[in-house]
């Protein structure tokens, strides 16, 4: 045997499996996305069905929420946690990336708990108000739930990001006059950005595929997963829901794309 | 002192010491003077408290209670290093990678308001002299390891600042260019009149630079002088050995000669000693015929360097005699040779503690 073949030899497993789980699937989810009785219009309904833009646009702002404001939290706490030593910090590590080891049904669970009907806050607040603050079932319970869900994993990207900044230039933006704020601004968020991009790709990508969460709270709002769901499992609209698939797969592409072609490889690496 | 008016402002540090939060004592409390326009030198081994006593005048680091800095005579201990009007230059240079090498020239005028007009003009400026024209527009990353420290050089300088403060700037870069960047600088430092502030392990380095070198040693001061008091009068065995090369010999005193096992050599000492310790210079002693010379020894080895030859000597001194003799002087090893040495190269040093 040629060395060649040989090497075309190994590569079979990789090229069965590509074709069998990867390729074929997708190109039938593709396939039956056209095959409702509009057609390949049915892709179109994606934008110009009401309910099915609104679940779209709902959840590109929902997942580009948590985004943001999952880099603001991590961001300060990971900046704070790498750069102090103080008693209970590796506990305090511990419990923030705690989170990771939870499906989204238990994440779900958690937020019921928290501010669900017979949840902590509506406890508070009923105590205090004699008003029950239940907001575990809106878009804002969702939020939260993505948020628990995107914090552990940005924040360790950040921390490791942060660990490899150089103290020198932050002591050189500083001798030239640069005070905390400037120094903040002009020296260690540019060195972070790449950190950024990387982790908010994921924790968007994260937000926008994420199911179990949106399944546990979502009663009164439709996402694109729960969409998709309901569409497939319920009213059985096969292409319709294909279409979903492959419009979600797309969107959530495109930005890890963007995001990758700004970090060059920091994206793959962040996984 | 600079051959320019001196500029800037004078350097007084009193009773700094340091000592690490682990209990580690970096620098004991030493106090110093540095006259406005000087250039010293902190010169040491890595962990003698050199960089440590570069962070207290720089303000990164806060000196133990009792220790002030001062400025022009005013107490600058609890001001901020952004509002000390220092320049400082870093051993990684700490250029902002983000920036091009004019926004990292003028980012300490940016900071201070200055309009952009007047930026771009001092920017220029300084690309003359730092000679790095061309380079403007260049990402921090696309500068090869000398450009970067001209950067470094002239975003310190650019805010005009009182003190410039550098911290091994020439460590990071090739023997080659660091010998021609060091002539640069001594004359670019000169040119300004600015006073300097220097750390460097290489002395070399503080011999070419320093108006003054302070020789540090375990967190405290071993000698301040000129690089030729230094050099030619240490005051301890460590000095002596740290600059240049020396030969150390120890051996009794009688009637003003050195008991030596190759000889005797008179010294400039009326007391007797049954065990001092002595400095001499390897370039300070000659090589003559053996016949008749009151100190001799065996030549052990002979390297040639080009312009001078190294020999070794055995059985002069009660270790090792280097000595650089003329690339002229014809000898071999196993050869036994005179040693001629003037009473005024021999140092005393205090015997070791």
């Amino acid at each position: 045997m040629s060395h060649k073949s040989f090497v075309w030899l190994c590569l079979l497993p990789l090229a069965v499996l590509t074709v069998a789980f990867f390729l074929l699937p997708m190109a039938r989810l593709v396939v039956t996305g056209a095959e409702g009785p509009q057609g390949l219009a049915g892709y179109l309904a994606i934008l110009t069905e009401p309910r099915y833009r609104a679940t779209l646009i709902n959840t590109v702002l929902l997942a580009a929420a948590t985004t943001v404001v999952t880099l603001i939290v991590a961001t300060i706490a990971g900046m704070f946690l790498q750069r102090h030593r103080f008693p209970g910090r590796a506990v305090l590590i511990a419990m923030l990336t705690f989170p990771l080891a939870f499906p989204g049904v238990v994440v779900g669970f958690m937020i019921i708990l928290l501010a669900g009907r017979q949840g902590l806050i509506g406890d508070f607040s009923n105590r205090l108000f004699g008003e029950k603050l239940v907001f575990a079932y809106s878009i804002y319970g969702l939020f939260l739930g993505y948020l628990y869900f995107s914090i552990p994993r940005v924040i360790l990207t950040i921390m490791a990001a942060v660990q490899k900044l150089d103290v020198g230039l932050e002591e050189a933006a500083r001798s030239l006059g640069a005070g905390p704020w400037a120094v903040q601004r002009d020296v260690v968020l540019p060195a972070l950005a790449p950190a950024f991009v990387a982790s908010g790709a994921i924790a968007f990508a994260t937000a926008m595929g994420a199911f179990g969460t949106a399944f546990t709270l979502a009663t009164n709002i439709d996402v694109l997963p729960m969409l998709i769901y309901t569409e497939f499992t319920l009213a059985a609209n096969f292409s319709i829901s294909a279409a979903l698939s492959v419009g979600l797969g797309i969107i959530t592409w495109f930005i890890l794309a963007l995001a990758r072609s700004f970090s060059g490889s920091a994206v793959a690496a962040a996984g | 002192m600079s051959a320019q008016a001196g500029h800037g402002a004078s350097v007084r540090i009193e009773a700094c010491g340091k000592t690490f939060a682990d209990g580690t004592r970096a620098l004991e409390p030493a106090t110093l003077d540095i006259a406005r326009g000087e250039t010293l030198v902190l010169l040491g081994p890595s962990g003698c408290g050199k960089t440590t006593m570069l962070r207290i005048i720089a303000g990164l680091e806060v000196p133990d209670a009792g220790g002030r800095v001062l400025f022009d005579g005013m107490d600058m201990t609890a001001v901020p290093i952004e509002r000390r009007n220092v320049g400082m230059v870093f051993q990684s240079y700490a250029l902002f990678p983000n920036m091009t090498v004019s926004d990292n020239i003028g980012y300490g005028l940016k900071i201070r308001g200055v309009p952009s007009k007047e930026r771009a003009e001092r920017v220029a400026e300084l690309v003359a002299l730092t000679n790095i024209f061309g380079l403007e527009n260049r990402r921090i990353d696309q500068l090869s390891g000398g450009q970067r420290q001209r950067v470094a050089l002239a975003r310190a300088v650019a805010i005009r600042p009182g003190i410039l403060l550098l911290d091994e700037p020439l460590t990071a870069l090739d023997a080659a260019l660091r010998d021609r960047l060091r002539g640069e600088l001594n004359r670019l430092l000169r040119a300004l009149g600015i006073t300097t502030i220097y750390v460097t392990h290489d002395q070399s380095e503080a011999m070419e630079l320093g108006d003054r070198v302070v020789v540090m040693q375990k967190g405290a001061i071993a000698q301040i002088g000129t690089p030729r008091e230094i050099y030619f009068t240490p005051r301890s065995r460590f000095v002596a050995e740290f600059i240049g090369a020396a030969n150390i010999v120890e051996a009794a005193i009688e009637d003003g000669h050195l008991v030596l096992p190759g000889g005797r050599q008179p010294i400039h000492c009326d007391v007797d000693m049954p065990a001092a310790v002595a400095m001499i210079r390897p370039e300070t002693i000659r090589v003559t015929k053996a016949g008749n010379a009151s100190l001799s020894g065996i030549i052990d080895s002979v390297s040639f360097i080009g312009d001078r030859q190294r020999l070794v000597i055995s059985g002069a001194s009660n270790r090792l005699l280097t000595v650089d003799a003329p690339n002229t002087v014809q000898v071999k090893p196993g050869e036994r040779i005179g040693l001629s040495i003037s009473p005024d190269a021999v140092r005393l040093l205090p015997p070791d503690n």
